[in-house]
Order: structure tokens, then sequence, then C-alpha cells
């Protein structure tokens, strides 16, 4: 089929950019979206001119590290990564418009590029539980409700690709954040670090610059895993409860 | 000309080579005798002490953050925007370990016994004795930082059974066991970055070792998004690089994955061992199209409930649903009746090729096999079956458009992991002084095929607990003298790298990186995949020589080094793998038996399984670079508890 993208190149972090269109002669709707973006710097190559920067790496939705808006919406329009997006779900002569995450705590690194080490920053700040390698007792001496493992396995799922953030309109971490509370929260393990946990991940997504949570529920529609939005209340109510606590603060 | 004079044409035979770093004694109290002899650092002096890891997946992870808790100060790299996007993330299936939770009668015994027998006898006891030894450990170490595994009503862990063994010792999350293990040891790794200990280099590849007075003592590497080339030193390098899959272009790997690193560490003299080693995994989507640019793997667990099969007439076009039961032909369960669907990978995917080169393979251009789950469906009800493979299932509807739970899917082998690897001993110690491998980037553990499950296992079991005993040792002789930038063997080496890469961006050619990978695979698909010859062997190397000339002169890499040129990262990663094609045929042509993932068509038994030959091949093969004609070292495999005999999963 015959297509048009329209695609926002910008050449470095610094610089002004803009949507340019190209158009594609020759796609198969068994391509994947990035094959079809491949094709085309494979021609741009050809030409001369710089292929499109794109991040992808296992193509398989399980990375995260793919993710572009299309027309509009992230990782496109149906619930998936955008490696898992097929050109099937597009047809002949359709227009469409390709850029990168936009938020302000992702910056734009090239073209669709963006530097996400904010989440990283998040999980550093306490997204773990502490248990230093060699100290872990017998497995099988802390059973776990099987619905308490089944739920934290489900909120940790997250790929940490950040559409979320890009979804939503006050450009928010919340979905993800709250998925590693919910993860961690839910299990026994998680229990001693719960409430130094919410407070120090809350804070560092303040400090990295994403929105407020007003509770919109974009996050969750364009969440490839389907997160919940009930994370979020989880993640609430850890909060009001660690910050209701006097502390040594 | 006879097959001695041609391999005298491509190969030089050196010293044979020893692990003198495995203790002798009996087998399961070496692993507690060498740490015990391993040399400790004083918490205090730690600090002073510093490692470079490459690599950010399982091995790469769980040794940053196990040696940064301990005290050393680690500078951590990957080439993606974060440590979490590491392709262990992708393994689907599960992780062994020998808990005998099933009460089923599996031990650390029995777990060695068939990671040995699994791997061909072509691995080393100690080795994997204590592989299986440490992988009880790993479990409970995964648990303790949270990993949700599955588990049962009752609130234990629950195991599955997994490809090549009879017990159930597989514990999984789901089918997305790697991501949740590599989420775990990211978490920790991410604790230690906040805490001080590890410094994460993201977005910086690895493109040269720095090598003083003959110890590895540091690394050259571009930051990806300003080209800058930037030297960093340390009393000690691991490479925790993963596997070479993508020399054939098209695998299960991620589209980054590359050999570069442990390529350039082979350049400066760290030996290769067993590059011919590659697994192909059987149970994988087939091919669609030109523009292909990975394969995606369904996880073999799903050969505990699907049942294979193909048409028994070849050329039988019918839709799967109006081939009548008398008229599919289960042929796993037919030929290997004792193991049916669960035979080795190996062996999996040689048989569907066989269906599909006799002319009985499905979907399009018969490159395919059935996988069914219908009698799974009426047997355990669709919610348990979604329950167990839910994700799976959903996977293979989103890539095919078709619905896994009413037509079966369409499966077809596709090359998925290396058992071959920079060569290590007992310490994981290169025969470089100060490098250390681990994880899938060194050869260890899995001899020539590589049990299901058992990937996961090696990459934590090197990162968590052997590595940071061996690398103890080795620092407790530091710090070695200090270098700086201007030390002329740091300077030789970011030379080489920046000449490498302006020399890339000079050629302005015609043709694209990508075509001369696609074309570098296809010859190693077709001579060096699941079943090699002499004749093949020796027309792929010539025709690797020719392209890779050919890139040399007329490959386009657009763009400037000063910039994020994802062209130019891929121009470096092509340029290795053609090396390493070549070697891995060269590797091939040697071998001339057949065993696990190494098949040689002159080496079969008459009903066409594989062939070994111990008495001239138990050896690993390590090879010293050499450019056209690389030096074998051999390392003689010797059996003092398992007995080497044929494979026999009939």
């Amino acid at each position: 089929m015959k297509i048009t993208v329209r695609i926002w190149r910008q050449k470095d972090a610094d610089a002004k950019g803009s949507m340019v269109p190209y158009e594609l002669d020759d796609v198969s709707e068994h391509m994947s979206f990035l094959e079809m973006l491949d094709v085309l710097n494979e021609r741009l190559t050809l030409e001369g001119e710089e292929p499109v920067a794109f991040d992808s790496d296992c193509r398989e939705g399980i990375c995260g590290m793919c993710g572009v808006v299309i027309n509009g919406i992230a990782h496109g329009p149906e619930v998936t990564t955008t490696c898992q997006l097929h050109m099937r779900t597009f047809s002949d002569g359709d227009t469409i418009d390709i850029e990168p995450w936009r938020a302000g705590a992702f910056p734009v690194v090239k073209d669709l590029v963006v530097d996400r080490g904010a989440f990283d920053r998040i999980i550093a700040a306490g997204g773990y539980i502490t248990a230093p390698t060699g100290s872990a007792p017998e497995a099988n001496n802390l059973p776990v409700p099987k619905v308490d493992a089944d739920h934290a396995f489900e909120s940790a799922t997250c790929i940490g690709c950040g559409a979320c953030v890009a979804a939503c309109p006050n450009g928010s971490a919340m979905l993800f954040t709250a998925a590693k509370i919910t993860h961690l929260g839910l299990l026994p393990q998680g229990q001693p670090e719960r409430e130094s946990r919410v407070l120090s991940m809350v804070e560092q997504m303040d400090a990295e610059g994403f929105g407020g949570c007003t509770n919109i529920g974009e996050c969750t529609a364009a969440c490839p895993k389907g997160i919940p939005l009930d994370v979020i209340s989880q993640l609430n109510r850890d909060l009001m409860g660690a910050l209701a606590k006097p502390g040594p603060a | 000309m006879t097959t001695d004079q041609i391999l005298s044409d491509y190969l030089t035979r050196g010293d044979d080579i020893h692990d003198d770093a495995a203790p002798s004694g009996p087998i399961e109290k070496r692993w507690d005798e060498r740490k015990f002899a391993a040399k400790l650092v004083n918490p205090a002096n730690r600090r002073k002490l510093s490692v470079i890891i490459v690599g950010s997946g399982l091995a790469g992870a769980s040794a940053a953050a196990t040696l940064g808790e301990a005290g050393y100060h680690v500078k951590n790299f990957c080439y993606q925007d974060s440590p979490r996007r590491a392709h262990s993330i992708a393994a689907q299936g599960g992780i062994n370990a020998a808990k005998n939770y099933r009460n089923d009668g599996d031990s650390i015994y029995r777990l060695f016994y068939d990671t040995v027998k699994g791997g061909d006898f072509r691995s080393r006891e100690s080795n994997v004795y204590r592989l299986a030894q440490v992988s009880v450990n790993i479990i409970d170490q995964c648990v303790a930082q949270g990993v949700p595994f599955a588990r049962e009503y009752g609130g234990l862990l629950d195991n599955r059974s997994f490809g090549g063994v009879q017990v159930s010792r597989t514990f999984y999350a789901r089918g997305q066991t790697g991501q949740q293990l590599l989420i775990g040891a990211y978490q920790a790794l991410e604790r230690q970055i906040g805490l001080g200990t590890v410094e994460m280099n993201t977005r910086h590849e690895m493109l040269e070792v720095i090598m003083v007075d003959d110890r590895a003592r540091g690394v050259v590497v571009r930051d990806m998004i300003t080209g800058e080339i930037e030297t960093h030193t340390a009393d000690a390098v691991v490479l925790a690089t993963g596997g070479y899959g993508n020399v054939f272009f098209l695998s299960t790997n991620a589209m980054g994955c590359n050999v570069t690193a442990t390529w350039r560490a082979h350049r400066k003299g760290a030996y290769f061992a067993n590059p011919c080693y590659t697994q192909i995994h059987p149970t994988c989507i087939p091919v669609s199209g030109d523009y292909q640019s990975k394969l995606t793997l369904m996880s073999e667990s799903l050969r505990n409930d699907g049942r294979i099969w193909v048409p028994k007439k070849a050329g039988d076009d019918r839709h799967a649903s109006q081939i009548p039961e008398d008229e599919r032909d289960y042929y796993l369960e037919r030929i290997y009746p004792s193991f049916g669907n669960l035979v080795p990978r190996d062996i999996a995917s040689r048989a569907a090729k066989y269906q599909c080169d006799a002319g009985k393979g499905v979907g399009p251009g018969g490159l395919g096999v059935y996988l069914d789950f219908a009698d799974a469906i009426e047997r355990m009800g669709r919610d348990t079956v979604e329950a167990k493979y839910g994700n799976l299932f959903d996977m293979y509807a989103q890539i095919t458009g078709e619905d896994p739970y009413t037509e079966p899917m369409r499966i077809y082998p596709a090359v998925h992991y290396t058992m071959g690897g920079l060569w290590v001993d007992y310490d994981l110690q290169s025969n470089l002084t100060g490098l250390f491998v681990a994880g899938e980037a060194n050869f260890s553990d899995h001899g020539a095929n590589r049990l299901g499950a058992s990937a996961l296992m090696q990459g934590l079991a090197d990162g968590y607990f052997v590595l940071p005993y061996t690398i103890s040792n080795y620092l407790a002789d530091g710090p070695f003298e200090k270098i700086d930038d201007s030390h002329p063997a740091v300077v030789e080496a970011r030379e080489a790298v920046e000449e490498r890469v302006n020399t890339l961006l000079s050629i302005d050619g015609k043709r694209t990186v990508d075509s001369f990978h696609k074309e570098l695979g296809h010859i190693m698909w077709d001579y060096c995949g699941m079943e090699r010859t002499e004749e093949g062997l020796v027309k792929a190397i010539q025709l690797i020589r020719d392209l890779k000339a050919e890139f040399w002169s007329n490959v386009k890499v657009t763009g400037v080094n000063e910039e994020l040129n994802q062209t130019l990262e891929r121009a470096g990663r092509v340029a290795d793998f053609f090396e390493l094609g070549e070697l891995m045929c060269i590797d091939a042509l040697n071998r001339r038996e057949s065993c696990g993932g190494h098949f040689r068509a002159e080496s079969q038994t008459e009903d066409g399984e594989a062939l070994r030959h111990d008495d001239e091949f138990a050896y690993v093969a390590a090879w010293e670079f050499g450019g056209d004609k690389p030096v074998l070292h051999k390392e003689p495999l010797e059996y003092e508890y398992v007995e080497m005999k044929a494979r026999s999963y009939k």
C-alpha cells in the first residue's frame, strides 16, 4: 500500500524541529511499524539523506525502548508497543504523523529519540527491596498468597516505555511510579521499606519535573501492558499513610 | 584436496591449554575450596579498587549491584538508554534451580548431570557442577528482591518442566521470567547507583579494551549521543555483553545485540571458544518477508502442552482444520516416544527442518510446522491454557494476525543463543589477566547445546555468586599502578577507535550497512546454520571474505561522529560480525563431528542423528586471533563423573 508519513525531525536537543513528509509506495501490511521506518531509512541513506533516528531494541514488546506518538496517540491506535504495531492497522493512502514522546521530563535527543533517564532515577530513589546478595532466606520460607503474587506480577509487568507520561496531558509519571509501589508493596518482602519507598519515589518524581496526576486515565489507556489505574489509588493511599505518620522527617 | 590440507589453509595449530583455576578433588567440594582459597579484600580497602562492567543484563547488572554493594567502585556501561532494556529481559520461559520442591527426584547432581548431557559432553564438569550448586541461592535471592514468581494456592513457589529433562525444576513468572529477573537485578543495581557505589553510563558503546603491561585495565567507549570517544580505566574489566546471534541478521536477539565488545577483546588476545556452537530455537514465529528485522521466539514451554505436527503428505496445502487426525504426522512423538515434544532444542529444530525439506512445511514458503493446542484446550479448558500461556498467545496473534486458540500456531526454528564466547577459566577470567567474562558472552557452561531455562540461571550465577568471589581474589593483588589518559596504551587504544570511526565515515560507498548485514546473515544461515558441510563452509568463508572486502570499500555511512548516529553504530557492529562469521565457519570446518547445536552432515548415524567423535573432538576449541589463519588451542575435556555416551531421547 501507499502511505505518507510526516515525521518530527530535530537535529539535536537544542535544534528547532519540524514535521517532514515522506511518501512510501510499497508498504506491506505484514510489516511492523518500525520495519516500515527501516525501509524508509534504507531509502534515505541511499539518497544521501540522514535516516530518521528512533529507539528500538528487542522488537518483541518487552524491553520498553521503542515508543513514538502516532497520529497523536502514544504507541499508535492499538494498545501495544510501537514495535508490535503492524501496518495492517493502516489503510492505503493514509497519512501518518509520527512524533517523539512529548513531556518536559523527557527531553528530545534527536528526531524521535528522547531521554527517559528520569525513570531510572525514580527507581534509584527507592524502587527496590533492599536484599544484599547472599543474605536471602530460603525462598519457600516466605509463602505469598497466590492472589497477592499474581497482582504484584501484574504491576511488575511495566516495561518503563514512558507511554503513560507521553499520553498524560499533565506529563505525569504517576502510573509508572505507582506500578512499582504496588508491585513491591503487595509482597511481604516489600513491607519494611513500604513507607520510605513511596516518600522517596514521589519526591524524586516531582524533582524530575513530571506533572501532577488529575486522574484523567489517559495513561492506563495508552499502557501497552495494561497497568490499571487503581495502582495510582494504591500509591496515594500509601503516600497519605506515610505522610500522616510522625517521623524523623 | 584432503581435509587436512583444506584445514591447513584456514588455521594454525597452537599448544593445548588447560583450566588451572579449578581445584581438583571431589566435584561437590571444588567451589567451596575455591572460595576458601580465594584471597579476601578488607572492606576498607575495597573503595580504592575499581571494576569496569560492560553490559547490564542479568550477568552485568547482578555483578555490578553485588560488587557495588561489597564496596568496590564500579563503572557500568550499556548501549541502551537504560540498564533495564538489556536483552535478558526478553527471556520468557523460566529459570532452573535444583530445589526439588516437586519431590520428583531432582538434586544438584541431577541438574549437573542433565546440563552436561544436554550440552552433549562439550562443557566442563567443574563449571557445570558449580552452576547447579548456586542455582538454589539464585531463587532465594530473587524472591528476597521481590521477583513475583508464579505460586501455588498455598503460597509456595510453582514449577514447570522444560525441554530435555524429566523433572519439574523451572521457576517462572508467567511468560516473562527474564523480564522479572532482570528488573530484580536492575532494581538492585539502581539502588547502588543511588548510593553512589556504581556509576552508570547509558548510551555508551564499548569499542576497545585497554591493555597495560599484559593486564586488562580499561575500555574505550563512544558516547552515543555526543560521539565523544572516552577512555575509562580500572583495576579489572568484566565483559557481560551477551551473545552474537545477530551475525545471522535475523535472530531472536534484540536489534542492538552485537559481538563488538568480545570481538575487540579477542583481537587484543583473548581466546574465542567454540564459536560454531549456535542454538537454533525450534519455536519461533516464521519469517514473513524481506523487510523482516527480527524473529520472535515463542517460549518452548509451549511444547509442554502444544503438539507439533505436519501433514503426512508433502505439499498438502489444506487448512489445518481440514486435515483429519490420521493424515497428520506428530513427528516428534513418533520418532522420540519417551521425550516426545520435549526433546532438546537442537533435535526439535533439525527435525522441523527435515520435515520442511521434505516438502511437508506449512505456511508461506513451506517454512513452518504446526504447534497445536486443540488437545490441551480440550483437556484443561481454555481458561487454564490462557492462564499458562496467555501472553504468548497474544504475542502470536499480534504479530501474525491469527488466533492460536482456534487454529494451530505456525512455528519455525530461529537463531536464539550462542553457546560459544570468550574462553574463561573456572574463575571466569579470560586468558587476558584482569579480563573477566560473564553470562552469554563467555563459553563456559552449556557445552555444545544449552538446555531451556539455563541461560537465566547462568547469567545470575555468574553475576551474583561467582564473580564477586573470583574478582575479589584478583583485586586482592591491587590496586594496580594508576594510569591516566596520557598513558601510551590508553592513547593507542583511543586512536585506534578514532581511526576506525573515521574510516567508516569516509568510505561513502553505494550500499547500506543493513544490506551487507542481511547478505552476511544469509550466508551464515545457509552454510553455518542448522546443518553444515565441509564444502558449504569453505564456500561460505570465501563469500564472507569477498563481502567484507566490499564492505570496506563500498559501505555508505551517513552523518558525522559528533552526533547520535545509529548508522555508524550499526556499521561498526557489522564490521566485527564479518570477522566473527569467518571464525565461526572455520571452527565449524575444523569440528568434523556433530554435537549439540553443531551438526555436520558428514557425521551422522544411519537414522540421521548427530554423531559425536569423542576420541578426536572432546575438547574446547579456543581460538587465538590470527587474521586469515586463526590459531587453534585445544582444551581437552575430561569426564570423571558423567559417563560420555550418545545422547538419546528416544
